[in-house]
């Protein structure tokens, strides 16, 4: 089952590095990791998304719960919660392509942030399904270029990740 | 205010920290250090003559003693060698500080000369690791260092220092911190009161009960809580390898140690048990062998301090987070006060049960030929020296003879590489307890092929005056290898062999030490004493023993606890 664990982790050298060290030595899976740091400059927030059985996952917030540098986890798909992933993507655009692609965008609700005579890039905001299916919406024969940033997420509610 | 250089300030937070050994070996990034080490002399430095043995005898040390270890060594290959060794002390959560010097912080990521990035190539085996990034921060580093070492799960840390940050030039305050205190690392001190209550409540409940210990119970210091416990409840107790000695083996409630190589009585026990109190063990693959079928009647109470260690492979009812000496000492408490009793007749006849398995196997081997029998020397040994001695081995079949012949009664006693495997842990680790513990005998048990992977330290021996006994179970061959060739190969023994070895009483004599040859069954004894009684001389014991033996009883691959083969011919 594909699950979303949010970290708060020291903001220091070498962090990141135990992180992704420890699932490729466990063998566990990452799909997709974002960190940036928090408002607070001495912590960063990591949020990976990775999929296994409920004893795996259980596994992987023990085994890093263990990691010295990490303060807090969350699993944020044991309850309701919001996930966001920002998507680049870079298509061909000439002739009737261009209404077409045009009118995709606006029903995905995303925008044109760049445009040559030839060339629409699209950012596009939404979780993973979201722009999943953007990309199948367009076709990916027009598809020049894809940059997605990786899921980022949040519990819904009064629920906190925070010191 | 105190101004000292960033060296000066590491050995003096080491003298702060209560170190009294430095094992290392010098060069050039460790320079300033080993400068620093040179003008004091409250920390001593044993010099090896390879890093791995360095990290192996600060491992023997703190196994001994229960306090942390501490090895000193230059970057690049200094360091690199270390790893082997940091990585059996990761496998065994032995507490222990490895400072490794590193090139200036101006040339890290030049590919300068002995460049290693430490950090990286240690991390997957250490507990945490620790670069220096401004000399003030030393004595900071350090006690953090030592503090993550030893506290909650034991285990190795790296403390990564460039040599700019150890430079005589530069001098700042001294100020040892008093207490470390890390918001991300808060190890449990007490186990939750209602899971105790619960794990009690299934203990007075169970009809089949057997208590499962392991080195947790050894390196929490739990031996004493846990022998009270046992004796009142008056259960059966077996333990892993890496907890022998945390219960005492010639107590009659004792069934020995489990899984591969355990008895037979205790894998039987365990398989047909209800329930089965887990302290301070893993149900590391070497004890279950296939999870599956593991213990199928068996409900499962966990004690560990480690979470991660709670249904990793085999799934606990009741889960307990804890230090095992707190968690034991409120159980005690609580079977004190408890209006239930244990089931006397459910447990007589669970008693009578064992004892009939113990009565079937009771670990016999085949003693009637001329060559001498390994498992002989290792009794004749245990017999000589009252059980007490330290014994340290090496990795093979010698390790599982000593482990199953050699009755330990205390903790700590009992030191060998039980996660990782390593071969050449012996000696230096046999060395690590000798300098600590001068007036104890040690003895090395090992075979002609672990030996040869650290005998260069025989020289370590000669100049600190370390006379350990090192009892070589010379079978010509690598012994286990070639028992699986004989069980899983048709006996096709590829590269088990050693055909050219060398004269092991020549080669200890030419490192200043003595040597004794024993090839004779009706010497063994004789010699033995002969031996030991050689209090001032390392001794090389070189013993020829059956070439063909195999160690038993030995677990059915991917069977159940209770399938073994017993000796070559009984399978059971």
């Amino acid at each position: 089952m594909r699950r979303i664990i949010s970290v708060l982790l020291e903001n220091e050298p070498g962090a990141l590095s135990r992180v992704v060290g420890l699932f490729s030595q466990r063998n566990y899976n990452i799909e997709t990791l974002t960190v940036a740091p928090t408002e607070d400059e001495t912590l960063s927030r990591l949020t990976v998304t990775t999929t296994g059985s409920d004893k795996v996952i259980e596994q992987i917030t023990k085994q890093l719960n263990k990691l010295i540098e990490v303060v807090k986890l969350v699993d944020l798909t044991e309850g309701s919660h919001i996930e966001r992933e920002l998507m680049l993507v870079k298509l061909k655009a000439t002739g009737s392509q261009r209404a077409e692609i045009k009118r995709t965008v606006d029903i995905f609700r995303g925008q044109i942030v760049d445009v040559t005579s030839s060339v629409y890039t699209v950012q596009l905001a939404g979780d993973s399904e979201k722009l999943d299916g953007f990309i199948q919406a367009v076709g990916t024969s027009g598809v020049l270029e894809v940059v997605r940033t990786g899921v980022s997420g949040i519990a819904r509610g009064e629920k906190v990740l925070s010191l | 205010m105190e101004l000292l250089s960033g060296a000066d300030m590491l050995i003096r937070s080491l003298q702060d920290e209560g170190i009294e050994y430095i094992y290392g070996y010098p060069g050039g990034a460790a320079l300033h250090i080993y400068d620093a080490l040179f003008r004091q002399d409250k920390v001593k430095h044993i010099l090896v003559r390879h890093e791995q043995a360095a990290v192996h005898m600060a491992d023997g040390y703190a196994r001994a003693t229960g306090k942390p270890g501490t090895v000193l060594v230059t970057s690049g290959p200094g360091a690199t060698n270390t790893i082997t060794g940091i990585a059996t002390a990761f496998m065994d959560s032995i507490p222990m500080v490895v400072l490794c010097g590193q090139v200036a912080s101006t040339l890290i990521g030049e590919d300068a000369f002995q460049e290693t990035d430490m950090i990286g190539v240690s991390r997957p085996v250490v507990k945490h690791n620790l670069s220096v990034r401004h000399p003030e921060e030393i004595p900071e580093v350090i006690r953090k260092a030592y503090y993550i070492a030893s506290t909650g799960r034991p285990g190795p840390v790296v403390v990564d220092i460039p040599k700019d940050m150890t430079t005589p030039n530069e001098r700042f305050e001294y100020v040892f911190p008093k207490k470390i205190k890390l918001r991300s690392y808060n190890p449990a001190i007490r186990g939750h009161a209602g899971q105790i209550k619960k794990a009690v409540d299934m203990l007075m409940a169970a009809k089949r009960p057997i208590i499962y210990a392991g080195g947790g119970v050894i390196l929490g210091k739990a031996s004493d809580q846990l022998t009270e416990l046992v004796r009142m409840l008056g259960y059966p107790i077996t333990n892993t390898l890496m907890g022998i000695g945390c219960y005492p083996a010639s107590d009659k409630q004792h069934l020995g140690w489990l899984g591969m190589h355990g008895t037979y009585e205790s894998n039987m026990a365990m398989h047909h048990s209800d329930l089965i109190l887990c302290v301070g063990a893993r149900f590391d693959d070497r004890v279950t062998n296939a999870t599956e079928k593991f213990c199928p009647g068996a409900r499962i109470v966990h004690i560990d301090i480690d979470p991660a260690s709670i249904s990793k492979t085999i799934d606990a009812d009741v889960p307990i987070v804890g230090p095992v000496d707190a968690v034991l000492k409120e159980m005690i408490t609580l079977v004190k006060e408890s209006k239930d009793k244990p089931d006397a007749d459910a447990i007589a006849s669970w008693w009578k049960q064992i004892d009939e398995w113990r009565a079937f196997h009771g670990m016999r081997y085949e003693n009637s030929g001329d060559t001498i029998k390994p498992q002989e020397v290792i009794e004749t040994l245990c017999r000589l020296t009252n059980g007490e001695a330290y014994v340290t081995s090496d990795v093979g079949q010698h390790q599982m003879f000593a482990a199953q012949y050699y009755k330990f009664d205390k903790p700590n006693r009992w030191i060998n590489s039980g996660g990782l495997g390593t071969m050449g842990f012996g000696l230096p680790a046999a060395m690590g307890v000798k300098l600590t513990h001068p007036d104890d005998e040690v003895l090395c048990i090992t075979g002609e092929g672990s030996i040869q992977m650290n005998i260069q330290e025989l020289s370590t021996c000669k100049q600190y005056n370390l006379p350990v006994k090192i009892i070589n179970l010379n079978n010509q061959a690598l012994g286990m290898v070639k028992q699986w060739q004989d069980m899983n190969y048709e006996s096709r023994h590829a590269e088990s062999y050693m055909e050219s070895l060398p004269d092991f009483i020549k080669l200890a004599e030419a490192y200043g030490h003595k040597g004794v040859r024993i090839e004779k069954k009706e010497d063994l004894e004789t010699r033995l004493k002969e031996v030991l009684a050689m209090k001032d001389d390392l001794v090389f014991v070189d013993i020829y023993v059956d070439r063909f033996e195999h160690v038993y009883p030995m677990q059915v691959a991917r069977g159940s606890m209770k399938d073994m083969w017993l000796s070559k011919t009984e399978r059971v």
